[in-house]
């Protein structure tokens, strides 16, 4: 059954808004600014003040912060990050595209689909209850073995192919929680124009539950791009492995903050990107559009 | 596919029953609407009018009875409700206009995908509608940015870009508000003039005695009385409708 009771109007109004904590007073706040700012020191220096005075820092220091190694390892592991730039972009197509079409079979309605609702629903619970680095362990190591002719042995691929699975799982469940927030008056709209299931579904559902989910798929996206580090248990040279070379060649771990400071450099960007777009999200709703 | 019905008529129903759960919404409708016809459905609200809109285009299935359109009996088994629904119009109390596409867009969109007519002859169509209604300025605009009135006036020319055989319309100005009721109402009557066979739902009984070739009385999912809006409205037989019309006086509805 489509479509729902006739009256359905926008007729909830919005709740009002509570103060929604900021990051920093606003800049007119000018004596919540300066509370703001001294609290933030004096934790910040104290707590800097901890580490830098205990008994272990100059060795920590030595060892993970070395301008030296830093230097001298800082090109090869930046080449190796390229490995997980194009691990993600390319798996993050190939998600987007396998995760809706799992999502848009979970959603057709219909008793003679039950088979096909059954097999998408079996394929999101084991991929999301399986830990992701057993996943690429099983599919990379496990796969080549069986030595059947014509299958790829390439780490790569089968890095790709895992993360592509494990996240086609997770992003299908943002999408189908996307099209189920479209109102059941829109499909019953375009039925009654004479689209059908598939067409309603591709013109008039999935294009609104698109816009309203890419913040939570862009989130995901953040999990995917730290998860390629993962494939270096396949032996792929990726960042961390790399960084785990340079740090078995130097007997030193500034490698690993190199590391940690490339995946803060994309990964920030793109929280803050992702709360953006919610909070714009949260003033349009807010707007009454209906 | 039997051909029944006389040719005349665009909508023949029978004995239609319809139930949710334990619901009994309708129970036995029989009506028959000629070509070019025009007939109110008024009623209390739960009285049936809007469910039996809803399954005249088959958004929702019947328990009983039979439903014939242009001869053609669409509560058949296997029929193609999709082809069905081309030729029979609806439009909703709420719009339900496509928020993400523009007017234009809203309007063409069956036609080329149903129709397969090509963008360029399916806008010119859809904009000689907007045209005809008022709303050529408007093609480009989102739904959003328009008033509730001009919302309803394009979801009109949505249906009627579909050339539809038969428009329903489902108590299209109860969600608006009492100053953009009358230009909604306007374009109905300038399609009742031209001739289009409709089936309205309505609490508008001015709108009703106007625009109705006849009127019907529901109440409790039942049909008591159809006839001439003067008859019904003014000398009702039966003491269920004089109740219920009595009501909408002291409303001020009338």
């Amino acid at each position: 059954m489509i479509g729902s009771g006739p009256a359905e109007s926008g007729s909830i109004p919005p709740v009002a808004a509570g103060r929604r904590a900021r990051l920093l007073p606003a800049p007119g706040d000018r004596r919540g600014f300066g509370i703001a700012i001294v609290s933030t020191v004096i934790v910040f220096g104290l707590l800097g003040f901890v580490i830098v005075s205990s008994a272990g820092w100059p060795r920590v220091q030595q060892s993970f912060f070395d301008p030296a190694t830093f230097e001298a390892s800082w090109p090869r592991v930046t080449r190796a990050f390229w490995v997980n730039v194009q691990l993600f972009l390319l798996a993050e197509a190939l998600v987007l595209v396998l995760g809706l079409v799992i999502a848009v079979l979970r959603s057709l309605p219909g008793a003679a689909l039950a088979p096909i609702r059954l097999l998408a629903t079996a394929y999101v619970d084991l991929f999301r209850a399986l830990p992701g680095i057993l996943v690429i362990s099983m599919l990379g190591f496990g796969v080549p073995a069986l030595r059947i002719e014509g299958l790829p042995t390439d780490e790569f691929f089968w890095a790709l192919v895992a993360l592509t699975l494990l996240y086609s799982a997770y992003v299908s469940e943002v999408y189908r929680a996307g099209i189920d927030s479209i109102h059941p008056s829109q499909a019953a709209a375009a039925r009654s124009l004479g689209l059908s299931q598939l067409q309603a579904m591709r013109f008039v559902v999935v294009p609104q539950a698109i816009r309203r989910v890419i913040p939570p798929l862009l989130n995901d996206f953040i999990g995917l791009q730290k998860d390629t580090a993962l494939v270096s248990v396949l032996g792929v040279v990726e960042v961390f492995r790399a960084a785990q070379i340079r740090q078995a060649a130097t007997f030193n771990s500034t490698p690993y903050v190199i590391t940690a400071i490339i995946f803060l450099l994309l990964t920030v960007p793109m929280a803050r990107l992702v709360d953006w777009l919610v909070r714009r999200q949260q003033r349009r709703s807010a707007a009454g559009a209906r | 596919m039997r051909a029944e019905g006389r040719a005349s008529e665009a909508l023949l129903v029978e004995g239609l029953t319809k139930s949710f759960g334990s619901l009994a919404v309708l129970r036995g409708i029989d009506l028959a609407v000629a070509e070019h016809e025009v007939i109110c459905l008024i009623g209390a609200s739960g009285s049936g009018k809007s469910t039996l809109l809803r399954c005249v285009n088959l958004l929702e299935p019947i328990d009983a009875g039979r439903i014939v359109v242009g001869g053609q009996e669409i509560t058949a088994a296997r029929v193609d409700v999709d082809r069905v629904r081309r030729s029979i119009g609806i439009v909703f109390q709420a719009f339900n206009l496509f928020p993400h596409l523009r007017v234009i867009d809203n309007i063409t969109l069956a036609p080329r995908r149903v129709l397969g007519r090509d963008r360029g002859a399916a806008e010119a169509a859809a904009t000689d509608l907007l045209r005809r209604f008022g709303l050529e300025d408007k093609r480009l605009e989102y739904p959003d940015r328009l008033s509730g009135g001009q919302q309803q006036r394009v979801a009109i020319v949505r249906a009627l870009a579909m050339e539809p055989q038969l428009l329903l319309l489902d108590e299209i100005t109860s969600a608006l508000d009492p100053e953009l009721i009358a230009e909604v109402l306007d374009v109905v009557r300038e399609l009742a003039r031209g001739g289009m066979t409709m089936l309205i739902a309505t609490h508008e009984m001015g709108f009703a005695r106007d625009v109705a070739d006849r009127v019907a009385f529901l109440d409790q999912g039942r049909m008591l009385e159809i006839g001439p809006p003067a008859a019904i409205l003014s000398e009702p037989r039966e003491p269920r409708t004089r109740q219920f019309l009595q009501r909408v006086i002291a409303a001020g509805r009338l």
